[in-house]
């Protein structure tokens, strides 16, 4: 990119392309169905009767607003600039996941559709998506990586209770990314009854945009109270990212203030040197899977590697392609923390704030804490606390040797 | 380059096409077997780790594929060999987008043009996305074959013929390869529908596994296409997979021959 738009906030084109990203890369079965998702997606958004009933549902069923929150034992412990966080962690389920259930499930049942499917990874959207199943009295299967299973074992049980139907994916290394291809390979066999529910803002046009939109009430909810709290917008915003919906969901209503930095915390495992690594910008190339263009972790020939993170939301080997576009367009910077930076930061978030987070977030978290001591005292910076801990106790109890 | 493709179905009879994943066992040989047996279309898989279109036979055949270390080069290696062995069997490639893309469409297209690969099918490359790899097919003389579908409406057809070279594959059921097959009035609707809207030849595929199957499709379309029931065969057989794969192909070919 040769020259700077005149707003960040206008993407995707037509085509569902974000400058080079993006797109529609589905078999042909898919194709229809996509487009006719996309006629659906634009008359709900011109229908303010769609958007009355996301918002009522997000205020009563999720608890939205989710509050802002000043962290100052953490600001204090860091010594640098204000650390706050929007606390989404509370949402109803424990992630921000579920604003984008929210959003899709309206849909599907506005397109007549009657079966719902979603792959997960660390469990929490398909937690999210079994429960406004629940809600909509919808059946409801879940593709879940086998490997995941083993790691998430709380959220599978919870999946179980609201009624969902778990289906073990044992193809690759059974996790996330397998997970999506037996969502796809079910989309494909049962078009005339079922909506997929994707869980972040990658997939074919318009999901990227979509999840970003409904997402974006993260956003839109920071910049109202930052300014009724404080009466400025923040220096900075982090978040983590996954396939990167909760940073997107934070970072779109702030995209065309240029005072506002933004840094994408992506999960650096092991260390971005070896193969040890979810960091799909910072260690992948442009590539097409499951279907967009985006940057992926992949060899040579074009084969996709298994990410790695201690985090089971963070090791899937895209991004969403509007990362793609915000990387390369310098508007948003990209940074990676590896596991043992975040189990640390995990446990300070524990014990300055009385706040178990989700091990995705304490990336981001971690990312905080070495910006923080960087800046100055009176400048402020929002992270996304996108999700409890709850279910990664286990996780974190075995890297840290304890039995439970 | 495409002579050959369109020699191929101006045959009187219709056309069997075969599928095996390159990489999986001896390809050269069960390539060979398949050209004893009569196929009349060679397609040959390139293997990924993530193929979202394929049923559990053709994702194991990936697996075992890539498992055995099967590079790009080594599918590129494959088809220039076929092609010296063979200077008249139309050969396809059929895959997916990233591992066709990974090097650039040029490369890529260079690559097939110089291999004698006849035509190419990327599963996830729709007609709104032609440009990602149809551009440059097309200058090297490399046919991008597509696929339409029972979701492909009339309203959608013509966007999916536009660019088309080679021969219309006709996916007979919505869904991933190797599971049920369609019924068969619905796949001679479809043919029907199909021909009236392109002269591309039309070749049938996904789901038909026994002569029965394709001797009845072929009473109507220029083409079937088999590809799990093969590959199952390699699957199972290993190092005696080429014999079992030309008497297969043999009885495949018998049926669609002598169907009309
Ligand atoms: C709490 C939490 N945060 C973040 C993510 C990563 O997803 P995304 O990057 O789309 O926000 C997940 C995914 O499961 C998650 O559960």
């Amino acid at each position: 990119m040769d020259s700077k738009p005149n707003s960040f906030r206008t993407q995707p084109d037509e085509r569902g392309h974000f400058g080079d990203y993006g797109g529609r890369y589905v078999a042909e079965t898919l194709m229809p169905l996509v487009l006719e998702l996309e006629r659906a997606y634009r008359a709900a958004q011109a229908d303010p009767a769609f958007k009355a009933q996301f918002d009522d549902l997000l205020e009563h069923y999720v608890g939205r607003p989710s509050p802002l929150y000043f962290a100052e034992r953490l600001t204090e412990a860091l010594g640098g600039a204000q650390v706050w966080f929007k606390r989404d962690e509370l949402n109803h389920t424990g992630a921000h996941k579920i604003n984008n259930c929210i959003g899709q499930i309206l849909l599907a049942i506005r397109m007549g559709k009657t079966r719902i499917i979603a792959e997960t990874g660390a469990g929490q959207h398909g937690v999210a998506t079994a429960t406004v199943c629940a809600r909509f009295g919808l059946p409801c299967v879940i593709y879940m990586g086998a490997e995941d299973i083993r790691r998430q074992q709380p959220n599978v049980f919870r999946m179980k209770l609201l009624g969902a139907e778990i289906v073990p994916v044992t193809s690759g290394r059974g996790t996330l990314k397998d997970a999506m291809n037996e969502g796809l390979r079910d989309w494909v066999a049962n078009v005339h009854d079922t909506f997929y529910i994707i869980g972040t803002a990658a997939g074919p046009h318009p999901y990227p945009e979509m999840v970003r939109d409904f997402q974006s009430v993260i956003g839109k909810e920071a910049r109202q109270q930052m300014q009724d709290r404080v009466g400025r917008l923040p220096d900075l915003l982090v978040a983590c990212i996954g396939g990167g919906s909760n940073a997107l969901g934070l970072f779109h209503p702030f995209l065309d203030d240029p005072e506002v930095k933004m840094l994408g915390v992506e999960a650096a495992g092991h260390g971005l040197d070896g193969d040890e690594h979810a960091a799909s910008l910072l260690g992948g190339f442009p590539g097409v899977l499951h279907g967009n263009k985006t940057y992926l972790l992949q060899d040579e020939d074009g084969q996709i590697t298994e990410g790695h993170s201690i985090s089971a939301g963070l090791d899937y080997p895209g991004i969403g392609p509007e990362h793609a576009w915000l990387k390369e367009s310098g508007r948003v910077e990209y940074t990676a923390v590896i596991d043992d930076e975040a189990l640390e930061a995990f446990q300070l978030l524990c014990r300055t704030e009385g706040i178990i987070p989700a091990l995705e977030p304490a990336h981001a978290i971690a990312a905080v804490q070495k910006r923080a001591k960087e800046m100055d005292r009176d400048a402020i910076i929002l992270a996304n606390l996108c999700g409890r801990g709850d279910k990664d106790i286990f996780t974190v109890a075995e890297k840290l040797g304890v039995e439970i | 380059m495409t002579d050959r493709l369109s020699t191929a179905f101006s045959a009187p009879r219709p056309a069997l096409v075969c599928f095996v994943t390159a990489g999986d066992g001896d390809t050269a040989a069960n390539l060979d077997a398949l050209v004893a047996g009569g196929a009349d279309v060679i397609e040959l898989g390139m293997p990924f780790t993530d193929p979202m279109a394929d049923g559990p036979a053709i994702q194991a055949a990936n697996i075992r594929s890539l498992g055995a270390g099967t590079t790009t080069a080594d599918v590129f290696a494959i088809a220039a060999a076929f092609r010296a062995r063979h200077p008249v069997v139309p050969l396809v490639l059929m895959g997916y987008a990233n591992p066709m893309v990974r090097r650039g469409p040029d490369w890529f297209a260079d690559q097939c043009a110089a291999a004698g690969v006849d035509g190419v099918i990327c599963v996830d490359i729709p007609p709104e996305e032609d440009d990602a790899l149809g551009p440059q097919l097309r200058a090297k003389g490399v046919a991008p074959i597509r696929l339409a579908t029972p979701t492909t409406d009339a309203a959608r057809l013509p966007r999916v013929l536009e660019g088309s070279e080679g021969f219309l594959y006709y996916v007979s059921v919505a869904g991933i390869t190797g599971q049920q097959q369609a019924a068969q009035g619905s796949i001679e609707e479809a043919v029907a529908r199909l021909k009236s809207a392109t002269d591309l030849p039309v070749a049938v595929g996904f789901g038909v596994r026994t002569p029965e199957q394709a001797e009845a499709i072929a009473k109507v379309a220029d083409g079937v296409v088999v590809g799990s029931a093969l590959v199952e065969l390699v699957g199972e057989h290993c190092g005696d997979a080429p014999q079992h794969l030309r008497a297969l192909t043999a009885a495949l070919a018998e049926a669609v021959h002598t169907a009309r």
